[in-house]
């Protein structure tokens, strides 16, 4: 693969290019408050069917680039699942205002 | 170490959790108790079913047949979990679990995902340069071992089985356990008897 | 394994050659894939059918989701990226309709 596909798309970074020369950092922590109560939102929508993991993921890639590398792993998940509960009807997008 | 969230990403989390709490969906009791239940599931379990199977014949066909029955025989929580499969090492094949699409992880059996496995730098490289990235690890594999790279992109969530290292004959299923890390049972490390 | 049932046996037997698709669904608009960008067009190897699993293509836009088999393909690595040692190799869980007999 001398040459990545320009098709492809932003989360699906096997391989590519912009990492090759990124130490991978041992960052060992577990999440912090707000990345477990992200989390666990998360679980409780799946739970009661309110969401699969795959729109989850979906939200996620849909985040625009450079919003997609600069938030953090947990805050991505927020933007999905806000986004998701918006897009289903389930909250108003004011309830966010 | 992770940058912490921004002022408006905990804004927007009291805003998301406040409209579902309105509308009875949420409530901060439920997300203690989810989290809670998250909290508890560790490498720990994973660790204690490696020296099983490797000390008892039995337990290692019913790891290699149905890692959530397995699982569940060493008191894990895997209800409503992916499946969970299992890659064995060999003398001549090690294999590195990574989930380059986002970040797939036995998070049922292991609990939360590490930083690392989450990173960009993780998911892009483990799958094309394996072996810089044990090496950043402080892993060397002997010339002749075959490293699989298993790209975690679907129904499954892998942990590695590893080989019970050299110089542990005789020794306890605890005293093994001790020995097998989380690395180890996603592959960018192996045990050691030392 | 204890994969859920099953509404068509697998298409493919372990040890089939098959190609991934290049297929760039990508460029079409909205959509979830699970098939990583580096091995769409590529050869591999069945290594074992997982089981049928609900399409997660349409899973993630909360469509009807039939269930699709689902294989642990093998690829070698040195072709994919022009560099890599000889013998090492990457398994990637696709889908069926992902793949086609090489």
């Amino acid at each position: 693969m001398t040459e990545e596909s320009p098709n492809r798309a932003l989360h699906d970074i096997g391989g590519i290019a912009r990492f090759r020369c990124t130490p991978v950092e041992h960052d060992e922590a577990p999440p912090d408050a707000f990345g477990k109560k992200v989390d666990a939102i998360r679980q409780i929508l799946a739970q009661k069917k309110m969401m699969t993991v795959d729109e989850l993921r979906r939200g996620i890639e849909s985040i625009p680039e450079d919003e997609y590398f600069a938030l953090g792993y947990y805050e991505r998940w927020l933007r999905s699942i806000a986004a998701l509960m918006v897009e289903k009807g389930v909250i108003r997008q004011e309830d966010l205002a | 170490m992770a940058a912490p969230p921004s002022g408006a990403s905990l804004a927007l989390l009291d805003k998301l959790v406040a409209a579902l709490n309105a509308r009875g969906l949420v409530n901060e009791a439920e997300i203690a108790e989810r989290q809670a239940i998250t909290d508890r599931a560790s490498p720990e379990i994973g660790a204690r079913m490696v020296a099983r199977a490797w000390t008892d014949p039995d337990y290692y066909a019913l790891l290699m047949r149905d890692g959530k029955a397995a699982a569940e025989a060493m008191g894990a929580s895997m209800a409503g979990a992916p499946e969970l499969g299992v890659l064995e090492n060999t003398p001549k094949q090690h294999h590195l679990v990574v989930c380059t699409l986002c970040s797939c992880y036995p998070r049922a059996l292991l609990g939360y995902p590490p930083g690392w496995y989450k990173s960009f730098a993780y998911r892009s490289r483990a799958v094309r340069e394996p072996r810089a990235v044990l090496a950043e690890w402080g892993t060397q594999l002997a010339d002749d071992v075959e490293i699989r790279v298993v790209d975690s992109t679907a129904d499954y969530r892998w942990m590695v089985l590893p080989m019970r290292p050299a110089g542990t004959e005789g020794w306890s299923e605890e005293k093994l356990a001790a020995i097998v890390t989380r690395d180890a049972l996603v592959g960018v490390a192996v045990p050691r008897a030392a | 394994m204890s994969a859920a049932p099953e509404t068509a046996a697998p298409r493919f037997a372990p040890g089939t050659r098959v190609r991934v698709k290049d297929d760039w669904p990508e460029t079409r608009g909205p959509c979830h894939i699970r098939t990583p960008h580096y091995v769409r067009g590529r050869m591999g190897q069945v290594v074992r059918p997982l089981g049928a699993f609900p399409n997660p293509e349409d899973l993630a836009f909360a469509r009807p989701a039939p269930r699709r088999q689902l294989y642990h393909v093998l690829f070698d690595q040195p072709p994919i990226w022009d560099e890599g040692k000889a013998g090492d190799t990457v398994m990637v869980e696709i889908f069926e309709h992902w793949l086609e007999e090489a």
